[in-house]
């Protein structure tokens, strides 16, 4: 931590400089003329195609958008959204627990390794809107006492159920992935083993599977649309009610805007927390 | 020493296998409070394994290891307990990459050892400060110097006041200079009485701190002494052989 001394840079490096600022500026002109480029040819492609007409009519007429954009955004929000905020945290503590339970080594707990097991295995494999069906109409027609016939809850374990699985497996990976050397630091520092997989191999574990973890939040949040197979009035469900009355799915794009808008900002600002928690670690800001 | 001081460790018959391949053979080894034993030979002579069986990281084939007058190569013995008394510190540092150097101080005392917060921080701070880390207690451990690592390390196994410290080549990644700032710590400690067996291979080092030196060789010790005598006039000719290509 020396303190910064007075530096004035020589001729040789002024004149670095100077070069090394021409060719940024040169590079900056060819990466807008090729990419302008590229997108007209795309565009003029798409536009001059002999249907053009018929689909910008049926995906991109302004008014259907304007006219289904209430109901579009009340499922989106009330449904999509919604189970989207309430289920990612319920899979990532599904995902935890299953794969920390893998991980344990204590007699007693053989039962609940061979459920976790017996878990992935199950839920990886069967098709997710399956899983969405059974649930959606198979437990209310149990006709159970105490369980609740809400679409939106049981559709929402059924998704929990089905990513908490593949969470499950990613942090198992992260897990997996913290050197050795470290269980044995802590082990030498007489940390027990539930201690160690909370104090320092977990944390490290999360950190390295953020983008696979991302990843599967996002796909989640395209998933909630599968709801609709048992009639919920979801955003994408909405949209294309609409369609099927005025034979035009153009609120069906606007839905899948909706989707971007949340998934996009959501891997940006995860992005930027991972390179941030590297920055700290390394120490280099 | 002419009284028999109180042996804090010893090993006898001790053998540890991977497999076939047999890494350590017939080690007896006694260790008094206060002891500072040096163990050295080649790599791969059993060195690190040694002192992985002494807190129960590896478990052995056989043999019997007593600490304190309790046998911990007991199979009903809780190795927690044996390693909250006993401190490690290892070649490759393993501080924990996501913790500050304080938290990484501070975790075992708080967690294991049941201190309160706040005096764990003090004593932690007060190594750090002692040891020239002041500076780096809320930095992370990769953004240090080797030799600042190496002595975080050292700084995290001294927070639990171990009866014993384990050290496993210390200084072996580090270059000259950096290995200069870690042996002076562990020769402060070696004058504050601290136990200790080291692997090293810093024989200069060892002549001058060491009460006694093992000479591992194949996986058995095959001579102990004096400093003064396993250097100066070594029995065997193996440890000849392999100090003459050492010094």
């Amino acid at each position: 931590m020396s303190a910064v001394e007075a530096w004035t840079p020589s001729v040789r490096q002024l004149e670095r400089e100077s070069v090394e600022r021409r060719r940024r500026h040169q590079r900056a002109l060819v990466a807008l003329v090729v990419t302008l480029v590229v997108f007209a040819v795309i565009v003029v492609a798409v536009t001059s195609s002999p249907g053009w007409d018929r689909v910008k009519e049926t995906f991109f007429s302004w008014p259907d958008m304007k006219a289904a954009f209430p109901d579009v955004l009340h499922g989106f929000l009330k449904y999509n959204v919604a189970m989207f905020l309430i289920a990612e945290p319920l899979i990532l503590l599904v995902g935890i627990a299953v794969a920390v339970t893998r991980h344990t080594v204590s007699p007693w707990l053989t039962p609940l390794r061979i459920l976790a097991v017996v878990y992935t295995d199950l839920f990886r494999g069967l098709p997710t809107i399956l899983v969405v069906t059974l649930f959606g109409l198979g437990i209310p027609a149990l006709q159970l006492t105490g369980v609740t016939n809400s679409l939106f809850w049981l559709t929402l374990v059924a998704l929990v159920l089905c990513y908490g699985a593949y969470v499950a497996e990613v942090i198992r990976a992260g897990i997996d992935s913290v050197h050795p050397t470290q269980l044995a630091s802590a082990e030498a520092l007489a940390l027990s083993r539930a201690q160690a997989m909370w104090h320092v191999i977990l944390p490290q574990a999360l950190r390295r599977v953020v983008p696979p973890l991302v990843n599967d939040f996002v796909s989640l949040q395209k998933d909630t649309a599968l709801i609709s197979v048992v009639g919920v009035f979801e955003a994408l469900k909405a949209a294309s009610d609409y369609g099927n009355y005025h034979f035009n799915y153009s609120p069906m794009v606007l839905a899948g805007v909706f989707f971007l808008v949340v998934t996009i900002p959501v891997a940006r600002l995860t992005d930027w927390l991972s390179a941030r928690a590297r920055r700290r670690e390394w120490g280099r800001s | 020493m002419t009284t028999p001081m109180s042996e804090l460790l010893s090993v006898a018959g001790l053998r540890k296998s991977y497999g076939d391949r047999v890494v350590l053979a017939d080690i007896d080894l006694s260790i008094s409070t206060h002891d500072v034993v040096c163990l050295i030979g080649a790599s791969g002579s059993g060195k690190s394994t040694l002192l992985r069986c002494l807190n129960l990281l590896e478990p052995i084939d056989d043999g019997v290891i007593t600490f304190d007058g309790r046998e911990i190569s007991d199979p009903l013995i809780d190795p927690r307990e044996v390693r909250r008394e006993i401190g490690m510190v290892f070649q490759a540092y393993n501080l924990f990459p996501h913790l500050t150097v304080l938290e990484n101080c501070v975790l075992a005392p708080v967690k294991v050892h049941g201190m309160e917060k706040d005096e764990a921080r003090a004593r932690a701070e007060e190594l750090l400060t002692r040891f020239g880390l002041a500076a780096h207690s809320s930095a992370h451990p990769d953004s240090l110097s080797g030799g600042q690592q190496q002595r975080a390390a050292l700084v995290r196994a001294l927070c639990t006041r171990p009866r014993l410290l384990l050290l496993d080549e210390i200084t072996a990644a580090l270059d000259p200079i950096l290995v200069g700032e870690v042996l002076e710590i562990v020769r402060a400690e070696a004058a504050a009485g601290m136990t200790m067996i080291l692997a090293t291979h810093e024989m200069a080092f060892a002549r001058e701190v060491a009460t006694s030196v093992c000479f591992l060789d194949g996986g058995r010790i095959l001579e102990q002494g004096a400093p003064d005598q396993l250097f100066g006039d070594p029995r065997e000719e193996r440890t000849k052989e392999f100090l003459a290509r050492i010094l």
